[in-house]
């Protein structure tokens, strides 16, 4: 049976490292990611684990040693936020590319410029190329259930890739929330042990990790790494099978919510699909609308053509992007998600907000907008604001 | 643990840098390697690791490596970090019963990856206290990328980036003192040495390291053909000069107490060490016999100061 729970997801992710007992664990504070090294560290004073915990100096060393103890053979994870992942951003292309399975607790905040502990997701998504794996979760529970599956998803013998699970600071890192947990026997044989088949501590063979590859060998590392992208997807679904298998709960690289019959859909990631969802029962109340929403939980690999798939008879889309990219068009969710479409040669309309940065709130009211946009747009196919800020202070209240 | 000096045994040792690797005729980060590695005892394992420089590149270019044990490259500035991950995970590996080897764990950098750019990672992974020896190679630059200054170049050397011109005598600061700074993080053992006579001194020093528990740093001045300008075969002469002029003062520092390993009889003028060295040769032009004067004077300074610690 699994057990009832009232947790925030920083505690729900602790309470899952817990479980898992990994072999070691650096990390190095930092708002609002904080308290999970701070569970762990605690979990370990009072025996309940026997993971090592490494304090580092920085999160560049964090990471530079999780990529030695996941080489020497260990089970690694660590955690970050912010400006803590953009340290880290040299050492995540390394351990990717050194194909090691470290599994990274991230808890979104937006990126300093001017500082904000609060969320959004800069810098997960200034991450996005660095050949980790991307899960976000809206809720405490999916942050819990994702964690439970990342091991098993970056070990597994075709993907060997890092896996970053991600959610969104303070509004589930630290908001409380009933939770179903999964008990330690069953856990510990969903996630099972981990047993590499090349690390530098076998006592069979020496190997070397890290090597200078000229123009030769370079660019095969990388179809490599490609390959075991696309064979994550295949993964990413046999282990969300397995999971439902064990607790009922359904994951797959997207929720659609509402979409059976849905017109118009809005696409977004993480909290704040909770928001969106109050908003469409709402609507569909009081107007009886069609309206719908896709909440990415897998970005990376991302699910073009299945998403592709799920938008295709919408008339209008909006997708929601919780970060910039400064590109002076669509942030990075708009721009692959439009691109998803074109492959599939939809011809549905599509406009790109901007929402949420720094933690501003998006709310029921706001989304409602959205959708009386989407309607407008697809009445008349004319687009005025392809992209725009939602929540914005104007200019008379400065 | 420690035995006495037995140079043929040490030097018939099988080789844990395997040859065929691209390292420079003449290069002091080679025999570096080959010299600490020599003070691991045959029948323990070790994981190697290295930050980028000359000798990652050499040793360990795709699909080669050149070493007989297991090795890690991880980046530039991070060698300290990367190894300590490796000795933790070594510990709880055993821990849990999934190992049984003995493993010992190196690191190599340059002055460039460990005075500089490394420092950070060094000093964390020195001050945790992981059951590994960081060895630095010394050579006084940035040499993999042509030379640049570090903040390991002695004052007035002529590098790319701190050229000796018109207006210029070279470097303008004087060198850090990385083995004392070391040494201040109270870690169990801290030695300087570089290759003399028959590596008694180097030997010595790396057997301590390694089989010191905790952390332990060597720092090893390894001379650099290209970056010093002199000739390959002149390698241990130059070392000689180096220690002979106090210019690179051998020392050990056991659980803090300071001992000097070496004591030229006689103290030879620092220009004896200077005047082989293409890097050095503007200071010897008419009108600069005062920069020379001022190298003696740090030259005298460090040293009484490190004979007033070692007293």
């Amino acid at each position: 049976m699994a057990i009832r729970e009232r947790l925030s997801g920083n505690e729900a992710v602790s309470y899952a490292i817990k479980q898992i007992n990994p072999d070691v664990m650096p990390a190095f504070p930092i708002t609002p990611s904080t308290e999970i090294p701070q569970y762990v560290a605690n979990y370990i004073a009072n025996g309940e684990i026997d993971t090592e915990f490494i304090h580092v100096e920085s999160e560049h060393s964090s990471m530079s040693a999780a990529l030695g103890a996941s080489a020497a053979g260990a089970r690694t994870l660590t955690a970050t936020s912010s400006c803590g992942l953009a340290l880290m951003w040299e050492e995540l292309y390394v351990a990717a590319s050194d194909r090691l399975p470290i599994v990274l607790a991230l808890v979104n905040r937006a990126l300093t410029g001017p500082i904000n502990i609060n969320a959004d997701h800069s810098d997960s998504m200034g991450a996005r190329d660095s050949g980790w794996i991307q899960i976000y979760a809206e809720s405490n529970q999916e942050a819990y259930d994702n964690f439970l599956q990342a091991f098993p998803i970056a070990e597994h013998k075709d993907v060997r890739l890092p896996v970053m699970i991600c959610q969104d600071g303070f509004i589930t890192s630290h908001g409380v929330e009933n939770i179903l947990l999964e008990e330690d026997d069953k856990v510990k044989a969903f996630v099972g042990e981990y047993e590499p088949e090349h690390y530098l501590l076998n006592a069979k063979e020496t190997m070397a990790v890290g090597p200078y590859a000229v123009t030769n060998y370079y660019m095969e590392t990388k179809r490599a790494q490609r390959q075991a992208m696309i064979n994550a997807k295949k993964v990413i679904m046999e282990m969300a099978e397995k999971f439902e298998a064990m607790t009922g709960r359904k994951y797959g690289f997207f929720e659609s919510y509402r979409m059976e019959d849905a017109e118009y859909a809005i696409v977004i990631i993480g909290s704040a699909a909770g928001t969106c969802k109050a908003a469409i029962e709402k609507i569909r109340e009081t107007t009886g609308k069609k309206v719908g929403m896709v909440k990415i939980r897998v970005f990376r690999p991302f699910p073009e053509e299945e998403l592709a798939e799920a938008l295709k008879d919408m008339k209008a889309i909006a997708v929601l992007d919780r970060a910039e990219m400064f590109s002076a068009t669509s942030g990075p969710l708009g721009a692959e998600v439009r691109a998803a479409l074109y492959s599939a040669k939809s011809q549905a309309e599509l406009v790109n907000y901007f929402y949420g940065l720094g933690g501003r709130d998006i709310t029921v009211e706001d989304f409602k907008e959205v959708y009386e946009k989407l309607e407008t747009i697809a009445q008349t196919h004319r687009i005025t604001d392809m992209y725009s800020y939602i929540g914005l202070r104007s200019a008379e209240e400065e | 643990m420690e035995t006495a000096y037995n140079f043929k045994e040490v030097m018939n040792r099988p080789e844990r840098l395997a040859p065929g690797h691209r390292m420079c005729a003449g290069c002091g980060g080679t025999i570096a390697v080959r010299a600490v590695l020599r003070a691991l005892h045959p029948e323990d394992k070790a994981v190697i690791g290295n930050a980028t420089g000359c000798l990652e590149v050499s040793t360990y270019m795709y699909p080669y490596t050149a070493y007989e044990d297991s090795y890690i490259h991880n980046a530039f500035e991070n060698a300290g970090a990367t190894l300590s991950g490796v000795e933790t995970a070594y510990r709880v590996l055993k821990k849990k019963g999934k190992i049984n080897d003995n493993y010992k764990f190196i690191t190599f950098g340059g002055d460039g990856g460990t005075y500089d750019i490394g420092f950070q990672s060094l000093s964390g992974a020195m001050e945790r206290g992981h059951d590994m020896v960081y060895v630095c190679y010394d050579n006084g630059a940035y040499m993999n990328t042509g030379t640049q200054r570090s903040s390991a170049t002695p004052q007035y050397a002529d590098t790319t980036t701190t050229p000796a011109g018109k207006v210029s005598a070279g470097k303008v600061q004087i060198r850090k003192d990385l083995a004392a700074i070391m040494a201040e993080h109270h870690i169990p053992y801290v030695a300087q040495t570089t290759y003399t006579g028959n590596f008694k001194d180097i030997h010595t020093k790396a057997e301590r390291a390694i089989y010191t528990p905790g952390a332990a740093f060597l720092n090893i001045m390894s001379p650099c053909p290209r970056g010093w300008g002199y000739d390959p075969s002149e390698l241990m002469n130059i070392c000689k000069l180096a220690v002979d002029t106090c210019y690179w003062p051998m020392f050990e520092v056991v659980e803090g107490k300071w001992r000097l390993t070496y004591e030229p009889k006689k103290k030879l003028p620092v220009e004896d060490f200077l005047r082989p060295q293409k890097r050095f040769k503007h200071l010897f032009k008419a009108g600069n016999e005062e920069l020379i004067v001022q190298f003696q004077a740090e030259v005298d300074r460090r040293w009484e100061e490190l004979a007033a610690k070692c007293r």
